[in-house]
């Protein structure tokens, strides 16, 4: 790590507006640096050649006081969002060589504020996994060892964008976020990770994976870092229906308010019994944190809880298994030759979809086929909105809720790949809210015995990120955690 | 619930996912699993509870009946695995 | 006159409902900004939504809500204010997202009726059952190359109305008066050109028989994609006869879903998939419902145009034209504007006579529409004026209108030319008729004594003499003044 890839984007905006340094010297840094830590696997597709004529741009609008909110700032683009000209996989085999002919919205409003895109990052198969470890093209590495310096992984699915982050490779990243795959992972690596209001962000351009789940955000070092990130991606786009003719508002300028009176919701059921000792220990300094910042801590009730990772499970794939049924091999991606129309589909999908993805779009296809409808994906779908009123409920009495971000620290690589379900478990305290389209945001609090990071995830409700970063800030600045020394 | 190995080729033919035979046990067995998992949603009461129509309360965004797109056949055809004259081409289907 | 098919063990009727695939007229596709309109090469008028490529959302185009919800006035149904997009899953080449959007639980509109007029002058009410909204799939071509099959994505997305009919039809006479009138009613709202040959109007039709007299619904069989209304009467009948062969001879008839071959006069199953289809419909996730207010209909109900069987109500009434006649008449919108101008301030009968008879009849030699038609309203209504003030007679106007078609000229201009006015100065034809009697005076007797028939004789000379410009009615009267005895 040098002194450029240190940098905050706060600071880095700081320092190229008065010319202590450019756009190319910072990018070119980061090119160094990705190339140092190859053995992380972070990128699928790095792009150093967009990246430095980007760079170059850049640098001609910062000499013409041209600055755009994200300008010259280096960062990875998860490799779900399509950028044209520049391959985009999904981390998958059955998107062999597409190369988009569109960009989508959220990376075109971020090539519009000036980033630079180092280049496309690696994430598990269609973003699904909470470990990318599902990826055609390899696992990532989290920065972070265990101990005796074991693997370990970062996290998904957004794995490869927070393990490039945390090891200072990219100064920003994009992830998405369905059931937590932008927080889990941000508690992985250690940084903070933000999943929007659903219809914030434009889903335009993105790879489908749960429309009604997916949510493009930012994955950042510091808690201003993600608002500044967070205002350049996010804004109504007529293209996507599903987003949100609501305005931005400016997210950075609610950072220093505090949460003086504020009511922070602690939900009792985000501690079971058997909860990680150090991740319980962690929720209530954190809890303590806030006390002594002036907020009110308030015990509240989630009631429906413990069917929000059953409810997923039975929407995600369902709505998955629609999506990626135009992976066929007829209009782009990988072909396998079959005899007949089917047998070409059925060989190229085959060949083309990771287990992960397969197995989800079965029971997609299960939970959505007759004489099963009513009994799984209707139910899940009342289901939701009981989960969705939980929250409401709860945000009568309380501004913000305060609970752990992941079960458990990061673990290593192999674990828990027996069992689909254990998987699952991961997602436990971030897919409540996924479900009920509410903001959260993970920020890295403390470490765990073994000295592995670990996440406090704040919750607001629909369209109050400001509240939500209130918050975010308050423990930013009390926990004081370290990062990955340089 | 428990998925024989004839209801998962029938799902894996919906699905256009050739599974091989020697495959079929084991996948029937993760399903079965992962589906038996999800069966506790059935304790929970749902009477006269609406179903979350999407992931949003907003309203439909209605377009302009305005020709935005289109008229560009090469873009669109730039990724196909086999195409021809400005066709995509499948194995000839029967019908 | 109800019909029946004779079969060995009894009599059999039919039980008809029929499902139309009209394209909306509208600029741009249903969700998607590319156009409709075809002309262009081979994937000309695709968007990548159309496509089905990765990342792409569907936006709806208010202009296709607006169709829907003004098809399903003119179809008197209900509008539903609230209705929900769902996905139809399949896969299929010319499916590119492997999911067509469709409405399914929750159409845009709702039950409606359509009248029937028969032939014989009764009119039946056939239900609507419902109306949906959704998007059309590409073409298939199989025949450009020996092992593949081309896809052409250009109809990909193209806003369909899916009519679905209630199985109330009982007759292929019937199921072609239905789509006649649907057809004419889908023109005149401007929301469909039904134009079945091009494909921009396609029907299935879902055909059962039972004994006459039993009220069961016996397992139906569908038949797909005929592209004209008599291929959709003949599929029916063999269709039919196909059944009742099948349960008289002991058999049962399977569901599925057939090919009518018009070649053969025959229906045959298509390459029945073993797989069944499980469309495992559910709402669409990239959509919201959709919703419109009161205001939303009642503007669009403010701006009907008056409908095929209100025109033929106010024809009959306004015009005394015979149900038939008023029923030609309104068939296509463009004819009943035509007949209008003509006979407006004039005879509306006469007016129907000759623009049924006489201008029809030249338009259908000529193989054209009225929009081509040589001959204006105007004109003709002019033509029609020359009779009613006896310049020309009947006979003679026919002529003249002859010319018409071939000059493309008006009426006065041709009379003019042709000197072919009649004549109506009672001078000339006392003229002309003193010379025959003077001429035939043996004729004159035999009339006299009692030879009646003998008038028309002596009118043929008249007008014969006269170069057939003699106004006949004056010439009778006249005649029959002089011999009178």
């Amino acid at each position: 790590m040098s002194e450029l890839t240190n940098l905050t984007i706060a600071e880095a905006r700081d320092k190229l507006s008065k010319k202590e340094t450019s756009a190319v010297e910072l990018t070119e840094a980061h090119i160094a640096a990705i190339e140092a830590a190859k053995d992380l696997n972070a990128f699928i597709t790095p792009s150093p050649d967009v990246a430095i004529e980007r760079a170059r741009q850049s640098d001609q609008r910062l000499q013409k006081g041209e600055a755009g909110l994200m300008e010259g700032i280096p960062i990875g683009m998860k490799d779900l969002f399509c950028t044209e000209g520049v391959l985009t996989t999904a981390a998958s085999h059955i998107l062999d060589g597409f190369t988009p002919p569109y960009e989508s919205t959220v990376s075109q409003k971020l090539r519009d504020a000036g980033s630079i895109m180092l280049g496309k990052m690696n994430l598990d198969e269609f973003a699904m996994g909470s470990s990318n470890t599902t990826s055609y093209y390899g696992n990532v590495k989290n920065p972070w060892k265990g101990q005796g310096g074991k693997d370990l992984v970062p996290g998904g699915s957004s794995g490869g964008s927070a393990a490039a982050v945390a090891a200072h490779i990219a100064m920003a990243a994009t992830g998405t976020d369905t059931g937590g795959s932008i927080r889990q992972p941000a508690a992985f690596c250690g940084i903070v990770g933000v999943k929007p209001t659903y219809g914030r962000c434009s889903r335009w351009g993105i790879v489908a994976f749960a429309s009604s789940l997916d949510q493009a955000g930012p994955m950042t070092r510091t808690v201003r870092d993600a608002a500044i990130m967070l205002k350049a991606m996010s804004g109504f786009d007529p293209k996507d229906s599903t987003s949100a003719p609501v305005e931005v508002p400016d997210f950075e300028a609610s950072l220093g308010k505090g949460v003086k009176g504020l009511r922070i919701g602690i939900p009792k059921e985000y501690r079971p019994e058997g909860l990680n000792a150090d991740v319980a220990a962690l929720w209530d300094k954190g809890m303590q944190w806030l006390k002594d910042a002036g907020a009110e801590l308030v015990d509240i009730s989630l009631p429906h809880t413990q069917f929000a990772l059953p409810t997923y499970y039975i929407v995600a794939p369902a709505e998955a298994s629609s999506n990626l049924a135009r992976y066929d091999g007829v209009r782009y991606g990988l072909r396998v030759d079959g005899g007949s129309l089917d047998e070409m589909y059925s060989k190229t999908r085959a060949a083309g979809f990771g287990a992960e993805v397969k197995r989800r779009i079965m029971i997609g296809t299960y939970v959505l086929s007759a004489g099963y409808y009513d009994a799984y994906y209707l139910k899940a779908q009342k289901v939701r909105t009981l989960i969705y009123k939980d929250f409401t409920d709860a945000f009568e009495s309380v501004d913000a809720i305060l609970t752990p971000t992941a079960p458990t620290p990061a673990f290593a690589a192999g674990e828990k790949e027996d069992d689909p379900v254990a998987m699952y478990l991961n997602d436990v305290f971030t897919v409540p809210a996924s479900l009920a389209g509410i903001p959260g945001a993970s920020v890295p609090a403390g470490l765990s015995s073994e000295g592995l990071p670990l996440g406090l995830q704040i919750l607001t409700k629909r369209w109050d990120e400001e509240t939500m970063f209130r918050v975010c800030q308050v423990l930013e600045d009390a926990a004081q955690f370290p990062g990955l020394t340089p | 619930m428990s998925l024989d190995k004839a209801t998962v080729r029938k799902i894996a033919t919906l699905a256009r996912i050739d599974v091989p035979d020697a495959d079929l046990e084991h996948l029937s067995k993760e399903l079965s699993h992962i589906l038996g998992w999800i069966e506790q949603l059935s304790e929970v009461d749902t009477d006269n509870v609406a179903p979350m129509s999407g992931g949003t309360d907003l309203k439909l965004n209605w377009r302009k009946d305005e020709v935005t797109d289109g008229g560009q056949p090469e873009k669109v055809l730039a990724n196909a695995p086999d195409p021809q004259d400005d066709f995509f081409t499948v194995p000839k289907v029967v019908e | 006159m109800s019909y029946v098919i004779k079969g060995e063990t009894g009599e059999w009727e039919v039980v008809i409902g029929l499902e139309v695939h009209a394209q909306v007229i509208s600029q741009a596709k249903l969700f998607s900004g590319a156009p409709t309109e075809f002309g262009g090469g081979p994937n000309a008028q695709v968007s990548f939504i159309d496509a089905g490529m990765p990342g792409m959302l569907p936006v709806i185009n208010e202009r296709c809500v607006e169709q829907a919800v003004r098809t399903g006035l003119g179809l008197k149904a209900k509008i539903n204010k609230k209705s929900v997009f769902a996905r139809k899953n399949y896969f299929y080449a010319d499916l590119p997202q492997g999911y067509q959007i469709s409405q399914y639980e929750l159409p845009v509109v709702g039950e409606g009726e359509i009248i029937l007029d028969m032939p014989d002058g009764s009119s039946r009410s056939v239900g609507i059952e419902r109306l949906h909204l959704e998007q059309d799939a590409g073409k298939s071509i199989h025949d450009m190359y020996p092992n593949k099959t081309f896809i052409d994505l250009n109809r990909s997305g193209v806003a369909l109305m899916e009519i679905v009919s209630k199985p109330d039809l009982r007759s292929p006479e019937e199921a072609g008066q239905y789509l006649r009138k649907l057809r004419a009613i889908l023109r005149y709202l401007g929301t469909c050109d039904g134009n079945m040959e091009e494909g921009s109007m396609r029907c299935d039709a879902n055909v059962s028989v039972r004994p006459v007299g039993s009220s069961e619904l016996r397992t139906r069989c569908e038949i797909k994609n005929v592209n004209s209304v008599r291929f959709v009467m003949q599929a029916i009948e063999h269709e039919a006869m196909r059944h009742v062969d099948v349960y008289e001879s002991g058999g049962t008839i399977d569901q599925e879903t057939r090919l009518y071959d018009s070649n053969k006069g025959e229906t045959r199953s298509m390459r029945s998939k073993e797989f069944a289809h499980d469309y495992r419909y559910f709402p669409d996730p990239d959509l919201l419902p959709l919703e419109f207010d009161d205001a939303f209909v009642e503007k669009i109900k403010a701006n009907l145009p008056e409908l095929p069987d209100e025109k033929k109500e106010r024809f009959i009434n306004e015009y005394g034209l015979t149900p038939y006649d008023a029923g030609v008449l309104i068939a296509e919108q463009e004819n009943a504007l035509y007949f209008e101008e003509v006979a407006k301030g004039r005879d509306a009968k006469q007016a129907a006579n000759w623009v049924m008879t006489n201008l029809f009849g030249a338009l259908n030699k000529l193989g054209v529409g009225i929009a081509e038609s040589p001959v204006s309203a105007k004109d003709l209504g002019r033509l029609v004026d020359l009779i009613a003030d006896n310049t020309i007679s009947g006979r003679m106007a026919k002529e003249v209108f002859e010319v018409m078609v071939d000059s493309g000229k008006a009426p006065d201009a041709i009379v003019e030319e042709r000197g072919m006015k009649q004549i109506s100065d009672t001078g000339p034809i006392e003229e002309a008729i003193d010379k025959i009697m003077a001429e035939n005076p043996d004729k004159v007797e035999d009339f006299r004594g009692g030879k009646d028939k003998l008038m028309g004789w002596f009118v043929g000379r008249v007008m014969k003499a006269t170069q057939g410009k003699a106004n006949p009615g004056m010439v009778s009267e006249i005649l029959k003044k002089k011999l009178a005895p």
